[in-house]
């Protein structure tokens, strides 16, 4: 990894430059929650003042620039009794502003499946590779767990990552594109000093950070604990809403259905995100459903979270960024959850 | 006793087979470009299930498309959806490829609306497929009920076309009822083939039914198995498999020669949507075809 260190006025430069050439997204404060406490999203920004780049989090995850909620997948054209397929994939560049570190390895986790994984998905890699991401480092967020996860500190999957090192950004370099972007405005070799300051930096973050969970044989005691009645109380407030795996970073469950145009002339194929959550996500042709019951299918979530995704990547889907758990309207978190799965079976 | 530790043969793959082509590090392709296809005929097999024809419409594509047994494609009726469907036919067959449909969901009504000539999109093949190959030179019990016979066709038409590859063949197929038995016109067929031993039971006879009655696993009973020397393949509703499967572990056969074939709702057959997922795993891509220690090792599998 190449270290540059850049000069903090100089991001407002930067940040322009690429507004200047692309559409821009960003978290922009949209809201204020029933405490009072400002309400993120991350949104298409004009101007760099738009960015609220001290943000805590963002209630919905950048997700959405990777896996739209709804986006088509081919249209056929209907003529003669026959039909002509057309397939888009989206290549306008876009930049990403003030991504932060748990926010990319959602990224990272979800290239695993649609980049890196059987039957590479070309939407999705579209829009990834048109992407420029520019990240930050920040103050751990309430609730949030990503230190558990080991999703506090990235090293790739973006362009550019800053962390605040006092009168400068400690800029990592994660592509030639970031490289030569940053060195447009001035960017300089890092000092000694600098590293010092940036680990200094690092640790003082680490410290701030509630090491909410340990993570330790969760995919085994996931197995172990299968038939716990846990899995019955937490069903029992689940409102099978599916909110969770909406605001999730990570959440990719998703489905196909066709629709026709109102001429009879155009059909298309939409991929749509749906939640595993959701009442008729596992219901067969026929009307039976595999998971009949709010906690087969909570359950479920968490499986797919901390279990089956371990099995198939080597690392838990979740980044511990706890957005389900405040989105939950029966205040259902993951800390929460594990920690009585963990406490199920004793000390 | 048994042997415990039987030689696994990587070369044995599917995948070993294919010509070598280093070119091919990235797959990244057009993943929801589907194949062109028509239904070129339609057989009305029961009431509730039709046997399609479909044929890829592009001479080049239709030559390329090639299957294992067991491997099922994504049958797209544009502006309706899209369905998986298993393929029934003999993969040596390049000519067109069979689909046996039950009437179950919205696709599938409008397919049996659809008349010969139609044009439906063709994604795949896709997902695991029976071992033939393994299979080779031992005996073999292909298993079925009910719709499951969909799927076991095409294993059925790869050991009777290629008869001398393998020992004793047993088939077995169970019902519910007379009327609901598949393929009825072809037993006489396949029975006539050297060496292959067919068994037909229903669960409820009645209508002049003279055949046998009761559940398959009955027809276990008069087989001999050499368990040592047998694969199984198993395919039926979920409830069929525990039964079969745990009687054939009795008689001695390895969870590992058994095989199934599971069924999910898909929308993607390419391990994306996660719909079809049974625990950690997805039954597009790691299965249909599970043997069965992987079965019974997915959380609410069957």
């Amino acid at each position: 990894m190449l270290y540059k260190t850049l000069k903090k006025e100089a991001l407002r430069s930067v940040a322009e430059a690429l507004l200047a050439e692309c559409e821009g997204v960003g978290p922009r404060r949209v809201s204020t929650d029933r405490h009072g406490k400002p309400v993120y999203q991350f949104l298409p920004v004009q101007r760099f003042d738009e960015i609220e780049l001290s943000y805590d989090t963002t209630e919905y995850s950048a997700k959405t620039y990777f896996l739209p909620f709804r986006e088509r997948l081919s249209t056929y054209r209907f003529k003669d009794g026959d039909w002509d397929q057309e397939i888009r994939y989206r290549a306008e560049p876009r930049a990403l502003i003030g991504l932060h570190a748990c926010d990319i390895h959602a990224l990272l986790k979800l290239d695993k499946v649609f980049a890196k994984d059987w039957y590479p998905s070309p939407y999705y890699l579209s829009r990834r590779r048109n992407t420029f991401i520019l990240g930050i480092d920040h103050d751990p967020c309430e609730g949030a767990f990503c230190r558990s996860l080991g999703t506090d500190t990235v090293t790739h999957g973006f362009d550019l990552f800053l962390t605040d090192i006092g009168e400068k950004y400690f800029v990592a370099v994660g592509s030639d594109r970031g490289l030569s972007l940053i060195d447009r405005f001035g960017a300089q070799p890092i000092t000694d000093e600098d590293s010092h300051c940036y680990v200094a930096e690092r640790k003082r973050i680490a410290a701030l950070m509630e090491n909410g969970l340990n993570l330790n044989n969760l995919p085994n005691l996931l197995d172990i604990e299968f038939k716990s009645p846990i899995w019955e109380k937490w069903g029992a407030k689940c409102l099978s809403c599916g909110t969770c795996a909406m605001v999730c970073p990570t959440c990719y469950c998703h489905g196909v259905h066709e629709r026709i145009s109102m001429d009879f002339q155009e059909g298309a194929k939409i991929r749509q995100l749906h939640a595993c959550t959701l009442v008729d996500f596992a219901v067969v042709a026929g009307g039976h459903n595999f998971r009949p019951t709010p906690e087969s299918r909570l359950k479920y979530r968490y499986y797919h979270q901390h279990r089956g995704f371990v099995e198939q990547h080597e690392e838990p889907k979740c980044v511990g960024c706890n957005r389900c758990g405040r989105a939950c309207l029966a205040g259902i978190t993951p800390v929460d959850v594990i920690r009585e799965l963990q406490e199920e079976v004793g000390p | 006793m048994n042997r415990l530790l039987l030689p696994y043969e990587v070369a044995q793959e599917a995948e070993m087979a294919e010509p070598l082509d280093f070119n091919r590090r990235s797959r990244l392709m057009n993943t929801h470009r589907v194949f062109k296809a028509e239904i070129s005929s339609i057989t009305q097999l029961t009431e509730m299930e039709k046997l399609f024809h479909i044929r890829i419409l592009e001479a080049a594509e239709r030559q390329r498309f090639t299957f294992q047994p067991g491997q099922f494609v994504m049958v797209e009726v544009p502006g309706y959806g899209e369905v998986p469907i298993s393929i029934s036919g003999s993969a040596s067959n390049r000519g067109f490829i069979e689909l046996c449909i039950r009437r179950a969901g919205t696709v599938t009504s409008v397919l049996h609306r659809a008349k010969t000539g139609a044009r439906v999109g063709l994604r795949g093949p896709f997902g695991t497929s029976f071992p033939m190959a393994m299979m080779r030179d031992h005996h073999v019990l292909l298993i079925a009920g009910g719709l499951g016979l969909a799927p076991l066709r095409s294993a059925i038409l790869h050991v009777t076309e290629n008869r001398s590859d393998f020992r004793n063949v047993h088939i077995l197929y169970g019902t519910k009822s007379p009327g609901q038995l598949l393929f009825d016109y072809q037993y006489e067929q396949w029975r006539r083939v050297d060496g292959v031993d067919l068994s037909i039971i229903v669960e409820e006879g009645g209508n002049g039914w003279t055949g046998e009655v009761g559940l398959v696993t009955k027809l276990l009973d008069r087989i001999p198995i050499e368990p040592d020397r047998t694969y199984a393949i198993v395919c039926g509703p979920p409830v069929m498999f525990k039964f079969v499967c745990n009687r054939l572990g009795g008689m001695g056969i390895p969870m590992r020669r058994m095989f199934i074939s599971l069924e999910r709702r898909m929308h993607c057959g390419m391990g994306k949507c996660c719909r079809c997922n049974i625990g950690s795993t997805f039954t597009c891509k790691d299965g249909p075809v599970f043997d069965y220690w992987t079965a019974i090792n997915l959380k609410e599998a069957i």
